[in-house]
């Protein structure tokens, strides 16, 4: 490894000392390592730094071995990269809380890479999850890249989405970039990887915590040029995002919820504010400035091709959910017949069973 | 002087001859009582000699030494008292022992000398008469449960002093039963016709009860997933004589048979509470009774919140449910069981009960998975279908869905008779009597597919990621369904309707 690299390893790694104060230190020395070679009396001369922080600097340069401890880098795959570098994404410099460095794994979004991060709530609707899944179906397949937080819910259906639309996708994460979180999105994270990457302003190992996820929510706006609310409750963390989105003057989409709709509240919060609507993906990728889709018609391609009976049940579904009994209100005909054409919809691949008898539109 | 009286125990349902025998004779004027005995038995003692006290008799400054054999079943039950008292006072020559040759005496006596009712009449005197007894002599209480074994003497009596009466003589006359007879005035049993909506889930109902399949209701609270299940003892086919005599001496053995005294005609349905112990489920005790799943024998057991049971409890349904019958082993001997009965379970989808509407649902999706994986998978293995119960709309609460037009429980019923014959016609001569009992290797012989339904079950196997043994209980189910159609072969939307019914997601349960 690259003997800046660690010297500014250990910077990131001093307690108490924050991006500000590093970018400082930074500007005052011109590099990490000569940062290291500072003395006490020096250290005091940087402006903005109290005694305490120098005694920080002091105490860490004694206790951290550089060579041993950004061996973990390594260990972990994680990449490093810093403000100090070209290569350092350029969207987020000119915030004003920028983070010294980046842990990341897999790739960064390259400076002309179109991208859009959607957020929303972690326990979503069948609606919302419904909705992630086809923004970040389309917005993938016009090769925008959907940024998130890989949160449960919404986040994560986003970035499944943008991977089924075969597009890149990127993690903004609360922990160490190695850590996968929740635990329970393993194969989501490997995805993620694979296919776009996890990012992190905290060095590896770093667990999960509650206060460093509002913050990782301005990288998640920041990497983005717009900013799409999916479902979120009155008070949602989504909403943090779209407030820091704001203040760095991003656009803000939010899909709609019904009206007195408690998921969607935030939501519908939003768009009276003033941000943008999404009716539909392809009005959404219209405003965007980027190629519809052209999968008018397909609907009735679908429709041609079943049998009268398939079509009809087939035509009960809308982006909303459907139990069993609810189609045998709409459609009467005998439950016997009805198990069989759900099925039969289900095996063509049209609808998919997401919980115990109850159906919703692929 | 010697004599000796006959009485019998109830040993699960099998009961056993105990002979009483009692000897007066010089000595120590004192009463012993030898033979194997439990605490209530050695009881018996102050209980015979206070009753034979307070009837007038006057024992005699005598050894009296009472021996209970064979003296390696151990004794116990409140029936001794009157076997002993009456054996005494033959011993003493008050009553002639030619009456009581080829009688079967049982009762307890109370203080005062009145005979009080016991548990289990009914196997020990249907026993009596199939070894040739010629009377039973039974507390007055019990006289109704006695009589429904015909072809045999009973003689039903209340008190020590009116039993003694007939030992020397005096001819017995019948006595009226206890209270009315109420045979076939049964309380009428709930109708499939009150439940309005929940189409999907009385047609699962239906294909369950065909073919006896283990059944599992998801739904959140108030969806009527306990109202269904209580109706469906109702749709099963009458019980047989058999089957009625079963589920008689079950509820003889356990104190539970109706005063009305006629045979238990309607289909056991037990729901117990979810605090159960594992003895309580499976019989226990040092003399075992009855647990629920004996009680629901040729009835329902039905499981609410099934993942509140505890994990140690419904372990020990697995032998039973693949046995039809517990053995429970004791110090006091072995004891058997019957329990072929029908598992309902019903269960809240999540801990609120309303996933998957996020609306209403707080949990979150690791709880939700945490909550359905609380219930025991090898029990899981064991339940073929798999429904949901929604809740309902108003609509189909007020009259906006007429209960006239609903089914009703016995037009259901004829349907699933129907079924269960062709059932038995094919499993004739054969160990199996329902489809849900086909094991997997004659799957291949009763649930044979056509070229076109395999090509499309290996196609659903992939789709749907089953296993294997999901696959057999969607085969098992459509043979069921087929049954209800009146369809030899097993078509395409058997199977598609099998498939509907299977068991929850495999994300969650397998």
């Amino acid at each position: 490894m690259e003997d800046k690299r660690k010297y500014q390893y250990w910077m990131k790694c001093i307690p108490g000392i924050g991006n500000k104060k590093l970018r400082k230190l930074v500007e005052y020395c011109g590099s990490a390592q000569e940062v290291y070679g500072l003395g006490e009396q020096e250290l005091k001369n940087v402006e903005g730094l109290r005694p305490c922080d120098v005694r920080a600097i002091l105490e860490s340069r004694e206790r951290f071995d550089p060579e041993k401890e950004a061996r973990v880098l390594e260990e972990t795959g994680v990449s490093m990269i810093t403000l100090e570098e070209e290569e350092f994404p350029e969207r987020l410099r000119h915030l004003a809380d920028c983070p010294y460095a980046l842990f990341y794994k897999g790739d960064l979004p390259k400076e002309e890479e179109k991208t859009a991060a959607i957020v929303g709530a972690r326990m979503c609707s069948s609606y919302g999850r419904a909705a992630a899944l086809d923004l970040g179906e389309k917005l993938a397949a016009c090769n925008v890249s959907v940024v998130s937080g890989m949160a449960f819910g919404i986040d994560s259906f986003g970035h499944w989405g943008a991977l089924r639309g075969g597009g890149k996708t990127y993690a903004v994460l609360g922990c160490g970039a190695d850590v996968c979180y929740p635990g329970g999105g393993r194969e989501l994270y490997e995805q993620i990887w694979k296919n776009g990457g996890i990012l992190s302003e905290y060095p590896p190992h770093t667990r999960p915590a509650a206060a460093q996820f509002p913050a990782r929510n301005r990288l998640i706006s920041a990497l983005s040029d717009v900013v799409i609310v999916v479902e979120a409750r009155k008070k949602s963390g989504s909403l943090i995002t779209a407030d820091f989105a704001l203040e760095q003057g991003k656009d803000i989409y939010a899909v709609p919820g019904r009206m007195d709709d408690v998921q969607s509240a935030g939501c519908n919060e939003l768009i009276r504010q003033g941000s943008g609507i999404i009716t539909s993906c392809e009005s959404l990728l219209e405003e965007l400035g980027l190629a519809a889709d052209k999968s008018e018609g397909k609907e009735n391609f679908i429709k041609n091709l079943l049998e009268k009976e398939e079509a009809l049940v087939y035509s009960c579904f809308d982006l909303q959910p459907k139990n069993m009994e609810e189609l045998l209100k709409e459609v009467k005909i005998p439950a016997a017949a009805m198990a069989d054409l759900l099925v039969r919809l289900q095996t063509k691949g049209l609808i998919e069973e997401y919980f115990k008898n109850h159906y919703r539109k692929k | 002087m010697y004599s000796m009286v006959t009485t019998a125990i109830a040993r699960g349902l099998e009961s056993v001859y105990v002979q009483v025998e009692a000897d007066v004779s010089d000595g120590m004027p004192v009463f012993e009582m030898v033979g194997f005995l439990s605490s209530e038995v050695k009881e018996a003692r102050e209980r015979v000699r206070t009753a034979l006290h307070s009837c007038g008799f006057k024992i005699p400054v005598k050894r009296i030494t009472v021996n209970l054999s064979p003296a390696d079943v151990r004794k116990s039950g409140s029936g001794f008292d009157l076997p002993i008292a009456v054996a005494v006072l033959a011993a003493l020559g008050e009553v002639d022992g030619k009456f009581l040759e080829g009688s079967l005496v049982v009762g307890e006596i109370s203080l005062n000398g009145k005979v009080q009712p016991i548990h289990g009449i009914l196997p020990v005197v249907a026993k009596a008469k199939e070894s040739g007894i010629k009377r039973c002599i039974i507390p007055y209480c019990n006289q109704a449960e006695a009589k429904l074994i015909s072809g045999i003497e009973i003689w039903a009596v209340e008190d020590l002093r009116e039993l003694t009466a007939y030992l020397r003589g005096k001819p017995y006359v019948e006595k009226e039963p206890v209270s009315e007879n109420k045979a076939g005035q049964n309380k009428p049993e709930p109708d499939f016709c009150e439940i309005n909506g929940q189409n999907s889930v009385k047609r699962a109902c239906e294909v369950a009860v065909a073919g006896m399949h283990n059944f599992l209701m998801i739904g959140p609270p108030g969806s009527g997933k306990t109202m269904l299940a209580k109706r469906i003892p109702g749709i099963l086919p009458p019980m047989t004589e058999q089957e009625q005599m079963e589920v008689s001496e079950i509820y003889s053995i356990s104190g539970m048979f109706p005063q009305d005294g006629a045979f238990i005609n309607q289909r056991p349905f037990r729901n117990p509470h979810h605090t159960i112990s594992p003895n309580g489920l499976s019989g226990g005790g040092m003399v075992p009774k009855p647990g629920e799943i004996s009680l629901a024998h040729n009835g329902v057991l039905f499981l609410d919140e099934l993942p509140e049971y505890k994990k140690s409890t419904l372990e020990i349904l697995r032998q039973p449910m693949e046995d039809k019958q517990i053995t429970l082993v004791r110090q006091a001997g072995t004891y058997r069981y019957p329990s072929d009965f029908m598992l309902v379970a019903a269960m809240n989808p999540c801990k609120c009960g309303f996933y998957p509407d996020r609306s209403r649902c707080v949990c979150r999706e690791a709880d939700v998975a945490r909550y359905l994986g609380r219930v025991s998978k090898p029990l899981l293995d064991r339940i073929d279908i798999c429904v949901e119960t929604p809740l309902l709309c108003y609509e189909e609460l007020t009259d906006g869905c007429k209960k006239s037009q609903n089914e009703t429980s016995e037009t259901i019923r004829n349907r699933v008779m129907a079924a269960m014959e062709r059932q038995r016609r094919r499993f004739r001569q054969k160990e199996i009597s329902h489809n849900s009992q086909i094991p997997s290797k004659d799957i291949e012989t009763y649930c044979r597919l056509r070229e076109e339904q395999n090509q499309y079950m290996k196609e659903i196997y992939q789709k749907m990621e089953l296993s294997a043994r999901g696959y057999y209980k969607i085969l098992k189910t459509a043979r069921t369904i087929a049954d209800l159609d009146d369809s030899e072969e097993i078509l395409l939307n058997h199977l598609n309707e099998a498939v509907c019914y299977r068991m929850q997601d495999k994300k969650y349960w397998e």
